[in-house]
């Protein structure tokens, strides 16, 4: 109850800074009612939709993309002593590297459009997912192991029944992080070079000052990624408590 | 470990051999990709030129401004928090969901308040690392061992001196993580968003060199970053090494 009361007073201050802000600088922002029912207008015309059908397919796929593929790649990993100590490192500098610097790379490969959105969103998405799946797996505890070893487990057994439900939780943190980055990604992929989706929305407002629409696309797209992170965090923490109370 | 490294230098060489390989016989085309061979060589022209050091100094100018303030803003703000129990309790859902919120999203906000120019670049640096360095602040003073401050209560010490050579010290680990990821985060907050909108920079060049189907140029410069990023980050990497070896002495 009083967490609910925190969130409502924390929503309450934000909305009182944005009014501020716009108080003082009312050309550079729109007000927070003004921003809300552009929103709602926004939502009723068809080629809003479109963009918004756009950006919303790519991360889709990209978050599909990156979270098979990372939670593929870092069990694997995960399992192969050898393997994990090689690949960490690499995929550590990865994930702190500007990948934005290798978009040209991947519109040349993929041209532009949708395939090229949804490699980069992939791109960005993966790497945390493969990392954190793979430590998951390296940091089964290991009585869990050993009891299996002991209950004469097979491979496969052990993998489905030990290894997967103990790194759950792991994995679950790390595809919370692999949504946010593979939004991201998805968003700077259509911020450069394209010629459609909420991305292309924003840097098109830009040229025409387009403060309102600014402001519209942005309070969605924070919107949507703060309740489907809120989401994630409350089955990731759900997850760990279970995981500690089995201990 | 040793021969994990080994093995992790024969990995990367491999590739980059496969890659070198695949570009010279044609599998992979030149309109695509250039071999590493020749992206190395026209780094080193491109560098020799000097056409491109202003770029590389107001890009270097930029991360470094946007690291030291989200660094010190940071800090200062997870000190405040951490003495404000209240405060800091309505704040944690805002600082779980924070990273949720893609916020390139802003960057175009920022460029009609403040014009194309280096401010909102820094700005977005700044907003990216910094609330990595409050976690990482809040985090390193919970974790400060309740022994350490009896025994500095103890000697009578007093808070300047328990905060300079017990708190600090106690806490640095922690806060290395997030000066590790300030670093980071300002090198793509900065890159970012001169890539997307910029009048100068490397990321500018970059874009710019795309869109000129300057491969050449565009491979150069990409290595370069690539080269730079990783260097500083491993140094981070080792400086941290270093720090918790002496400190588990």
């Amino acid at each position: 109850m009083r967490r609910a009361f925190d969130v409502v007073l924390l929503l309450a201050a934000i909305v009182a800074l944005w009014q501020a802000l716009h108080e003082l600088a009312p050309i550079a922002l729109s007000s927070p009612h003004e921003t809300v029912a552009k929103l709602a207008r926004m939502s009723q015309s068809e080629r809003f939709r479109g963009h918004l059908a756009e950006t919303g397919q790519a991360f889709a796929l990209a978050l599909a993309i990156s979270t098979a593929g990372g939670v593929v790649f870092g069990v694997t990993l995960g399992l192969n002593r050898l393997g994990a100590q090689v690949a960490d490192p690499i995929l550590v500098s990865i994930y702190s590297l500007p990948k934005v610097t290798l978009y040209p790379v991947i519109l040349l490969v993929f041209g532009l459009g949708m395939s090229a959105k949804v490699a980069f969103g992939a791109l960005h998405g993966i790497i945390p997912i493969a990392l954190f799946s793979m430590n998951a797996v390296r940091n089964v505890a290991p009585v869990y192991l050993k009891t299996a070893r002991v209950l004469r487990l097979g491979y496969g057994e052990s993998f489905r029944t030990v290894i997967v439900p103990a790194a759950l939780p792991e994995i679950v943190s790390g595809v919370r992080i692999g949504f946010s980055l593979t939004l991201l990604g998805v968003l700077i992929g259509e911020m450069f070079a394209s010629q459609r989706g909420l991305g292309f929305l924003l840097m098109n407002a830009i040229g025409r000052h387009d403060v309102e629409t600014m402001m519209a696309v942005i309070l969605l797209l924070a919107t949507f990624a703060t309740i489907a992170n809120a989401l994630l965090l409350w089955i990731d923490r759900r997850l760990h408590v279970r995981a500690a109370e089995a201990l | 470990m040793k021969a994990a490294s080994r093995i992790r230098l024969g990995v990367i060489a491999a590739l980059v051999a496969l890659l070198e390989l695949m570009v010279r016989g044609g599998a992979i085309s030149r309109r695509v990709l250039l071999a590493p061979s020749e992206m190395a060589a026209d780094l080193v022209r491109l560098l020799a030129e000097g056409h491109y050091h202003g770029d590389i100094a107001t890009t270097l100018a930029d991360v470094l401004t946007a690291f030291a303030i989200a660094l010190t803003a940071g800090f200062a703000t997870g000190v405040a928090i951490h003495a404000l129990p209240r405060l800091r309790r309505a704040l944690e859902p805002l600082l779980a969901t924070y990273y949720a919120v893609p916020f390139f999203a802003f960057y175009p906000v920022f460029i009609v308040i403040l014009g194309v120019g280096r401010a909102p670049i820094v700005i977005v640096g700044v907003l990216f690392g910094v609330v990595a360095m409050i976690v990482a602040t809040l985090n390193g003073l919970d974790r400060i061992p309740r022994v350490l401050r009896k025994t500095a209560k103890l000697m009578r010490m007093g808070r300047i001196a328990t905060a300079l050579r017990i708190e600090l010290p106690a806490a640095l680990p922690y806060l290395f993580t997030g000066i590790k990821l300030a670093i980071a985060y300002a090198f793509i907050g900065v890159i970012a968003s001169e890539f997307i909108l910029a009048a100068e920079g490397i990321g500018y060049r970059i874009a710019y060199a795309f869109n000129n189907f300057d491969n050449r140029t565009m491979y150069a410069l990409m290595l370069f970053i690539v080269g730079l990023v990783t260097a500083v980050n491993a140094a981070f990497h080792v400086a941290e090494t270093r720090l918790q070896r002496r400190l588990g002495r």
